[in-house]
């Protein structure tokens, strides 16, 4: 069958870090126009391996073939010249630069910004993505982002794209057609290296596929010709424990949200138009919706950050808390998990112990003074509860990988037994053991009678965990849906609202 | 009015140092870099140009020997700040000790001699406008040149690919590096740039605003020039408001002194740094405009 040369042919990579042997001896080869499946959990040295081949790194032996010469890949731009594409999981964004200026960035000699923001908009028509190319990128959502990030990449025509875990943060129907718009590429000769922790997704998508743990490949298979239970093998040692909970009937309405109108705070928000939710002590009640519609305006509400509500239109039990600030909703039992671990939920320079004492105050400090060995006890517990690998307690928070960050701030926030816990994203970008974990500390804690509020883009996730579902589309919340009687369809559909014709993209 | 004229000619000279080291240190922290080092830079440049005018007798070579020397100085804090990747304040701060005595030492025997040509200019047919021939048009050149550096500075920052990459440097020098663009060399030829202005500064101080060599003579207009950028959100035009409402207020105030009004003159000389700041500080008070203005990495090290 080897007659063309591959694209892309990694042979014996090894790279060393002080301590860690990231990647031993990792052989890869892609063909043009091949979807190429990378699966692994976080830390079994998939991120390291892209760093290689994208000329962030370089490798302490083995050797790269492109097209089937010997290529030393010394810079990102080199990696770019020779026509490798990449799509960071990680945003490569620069905030205070519009869409088209980002873009721009990227692309050599491309400097006529009209003709830019018409290409933009096209290659956003054409793939499902739509963007607002004169919009500034700190104002858009995760979700929104990483459509930038796709389509910045795709201007580029590349020959071969790396994806770093690109359908996170999209709707069923938006990832059919992204599906449906690599195999476009890959039948236009596009080599593609989808790194992904979704194995369903991985099976219905690529052709071929390796799995990596602890730097090394595990497997190198037709992924079609595979289970989810096959690959999972492969990738972890042993099939992924689902999440469950005992059957359990629901008590009182402990998070009330009724009739709550807010324009938002940044001009770029989304406005939200009377929501109403309820959760009530033990269920788990999820929001459905793709980024950018409202969800991150009516956390801030929810968890205080954003104190304008009407006191009376949000409340725990009896207690009206719209205009009562953060310290205040956590003292009367309310946890939040942002969705920004790194900057928002953890300080990033800061170690995990005093990380631990940002959200949970009570015995931890005394007359004004930290109690050291209390708050090393109390994150050393988080940390031996929610398996987090880290290098003790006093590691700071930027040293620990995305999904055990992940585990830490969804873990110290659970270990304070809230009365209700809303949590946003809670497995974005976390690997499929880290995420079961994170789910599987969610239902113990419905389980216990907390009442839980989820806002997730993965519907695979939501359908796991949840008891009911709303959706949220351009501001406004859809009808209670229970999961029973919910379908992945009918979600979708009311998920892509008005938003995704891209209505509100034309009137701006 | 007759009085006005000479106190607007009098106020865009007085604008014109701050306005030609600020856009250079606009340009230079729109890369992320904070170099402290202006007044150092200044110094050095004002001694140097000096000296050069001095031998040559010839204007143009001072001032271009000042650009120089104020980019070769800079260059010593990006082998530093930015090679060696050491604190940016310290670094910068260093420089500026450094260049006050290193100037103070060259310029000794320059001390009380003065350059042999004319600093004044009249543009022809212009000058002869009643009122505003002697308010715009009888100044030196280097006014004019600074406000064409303004707008040549304002337009590469917003619309060309440059002024893109220096931003984006800026913003987020981690960002830059993994799309491909060499931060260290943007970010040194940003400071240089810089460096090359505030020597402009400094010579124009020396010899066209003074003109005479004293050690010391920037006398703080380095660190004005640094509090100018910061105020005027990163923004050129907004810094040259500032530097000629600092030079206005300054005009005011010694012209109430020579009026002889009863204030203290100590009081009166902290008038121009009030007002330029409380104006400045309202203009740009909007949190909105200054999350878009501000370089996010300013001060940061980068370690690619």
């Amino acid at each position: 069958m080897i007659e063309a040369p591959a694209r892309l042919q990694l042979e014996g990579i090894s790279k060393r870090y002080p301590g860690v042997l990231a990647n031993d001896r990792v052989s890869l080869r892609v063909a043009p126009g091949e979807i190429h499946g990378l699966i692994g959990e976080n830390g079994a040295g998939k991120s390291t391996l892209m760093k290689i081949v994208y000329g962030a790194a370089r490798p302490d032996s083995g050797e790269i073939r492109w097209n089937g010469e010997r290529v030393q890949i010394a810079s990102p731009a080199q990696a770019r010249r020779l026509g490798i594409g990449m799509v960071f999981q990680h945003f490569s964004l620069f905030d205070t630069l519009t869409v088209s200026e980002n873009v721009a960035l990227a692309l050599p000699g491309h400097t006529d910004r009209t003709r830019l923001a018409i290409d933009i908009r096209a290659m956003g028509d054409r793939y499902g993505l739509p963007v607002d190319p004169e919009q500034h990128v700190y104002s858009l959502s995760v979700g929104e982002r990483q459509r930038v990030e796709i389509i910045r990449c795709l201007l580029q025509q590349p020959s071969l794209l790396i994806m770093d875990e690109p359908t996170s943060v999209l709707t069923p129907q938006a990832v059919e057609k992204l599906f449906a718009t690599l195999h476009r590429l890959s039948e236009e000769g596009v080599a593609i290296l989808y790194i992904s922790h979704k194995l369903e997704e991985v099976r219905t998508l690529c052709s071929r596929a390796t799995v990596m743990r602890g730097g090394r490949v595990t497997g190198d298979c037709d992924p079609r010709a595979e289970t989810v239970a096959s690959l999972s093998r492969m990738m972890i040692g042993a099939e992924p424990p689902r999440a469950t909970g005992t059957t359990r009937t629901a008590g009182d309405e402990l998070l009330v949200v009724e009739g709550l109108d807010m324009p938002p705070l940044e001009p770029t928000g989304k406005t939200l138009r009377t929501i109403s939710l309820s959760v009530r002590q033990g269920e788990i009640v999820g929001i459905a919706g793709v980024s950018g519609n409202g969800q991150n305006e009516l956390l801030a509400l929810i968890s205080g950050e954003d104190p304008r509500a009407p006191t009376n239109s949000i409340r725990i039990g009896a207690t009206g808390i719209g205009a009562l600030p953060v310290t205040a909703r956590r003292k009367l039992g309310l946890a939040f998990v942002p969705e920004e671990r790194l900057g928002r939920g953890a300080v990033p320079a800061m170690g995990l112990d005093l990380n631990t004492l940002l959200t949970n105050d009570s015995g931890l400090t005394r007359h004004g003074l930290i109690s050291t060995a209390a708050t090393t006890r109390l994150a050393q517990n988080i940390i031996e509860r929610f398996a987090v690998k880290a290098a003790g307690t006093a590691a700071p928070a930027k040293s620990l990988s995305g999904g055990n960050l992940q585990k830490f701030t969804v873990g110290r926030e659970i270990v304070k037994d809230p009365r209700v816990f809303v949590v946003s994203q809670p497995t974005w970008g976390v690997d499929v053991g880290a995420a079961s974990q994170i789910r599987q500390g969610i239902v113990a804690l419905r389980d216990a009678g907390t009442a839980v509020l989820v806002v997730s883009e993965e519907l695979e996730e939501l359908f796991e965990i949840c008891d009911a579902l709303y959706v949220i589309a351009n501001g406004r919340l859809s009808e209670r849906i229970p999961v029973r009687e919910a379908t992945v369809e009918r979600i979708g559909e009311l998920m892509g609202g008005t938003r995704n014709t891209g209505d509100t993209l034309a009137a701006a | 009015m007759e009085q006005l004229a000479p106190l607007i000619a009098a106020t865009l000279s007085a604008g014109t140092p701050l306005l030609l080291a600020g856009i250079g240190l606009v340009v230079n922290e729109r890369s992320g870099v904070v170099n402290l080092g202006a007044e150092g830079m200044m110094l050095i440049a004002a001694v140097a140009g000096f000296a050069v005018g001095f031998a040559t007798g010839s204007p143009a070579a001072g001032l271009i020997a000042g650009a120089v020397a104020g980019m070769l100085f800079s260059l010593i804090f990006s082998a530093l700040a930015i090679g060696l990747v050491t604190n940016q304040y310290a670094t910068g701060l260093a420089l500026t000790l450094f260049g006050a005595g290193l100037s103070a030492f060259a310029g000794l025997s320059y001390v009380g001699k003065s350059v042999p040509f004319k600093t004044t200019f009249e543009i022809p047919l212009l000058a002869d406008i009643p009122f505003f021939g002697a308010a715009f048009f009888k100044l030196h050149p280097m006014v004019y040149f600074a406000l064409l550096l303004t707008a040549v500075v304002a337009w590469m920052l917003a619309r060309t690919r440059l002024g893109l990459v220096i931003r984006a440097v800026g913003e987020s020098p981690e960002s830059a590096h993994a799309i491909g663009y060499s931060v260290r060399a943007i970010r040194v030829g940003a400071v240089a740039f810089g460096g090359a202005c505030c020597g402009l500064a400094g010579v124009y101080l020396s010899l066209i605003y003074t003109p005479l060599w004293v050690e010391g003579m920037v006398a703080g207009r380095g660190w004005i020039a640094l509090a100018l950028t910061t105020f005027a959100t990163w923004r050129p035009w907004r810094v040259a408001l500032g530097a000629y409402l600092f030079g206005s207020v300054t005009m005011i105030q010694f012209a109430l002194q020579a009026e002889g009004i009863e204030i203290a003159s100590q009081l009166l000389s902290m008038m121009p740094y009030i007002a330029t700041i409380v104006v400045l500080a309202l203009i740009s008070r909007n949190p909105a405009f200054i999350r878009l203005n501000m370089p996010a990495s300013l001060g940061k090290p980068f370690h690619p």
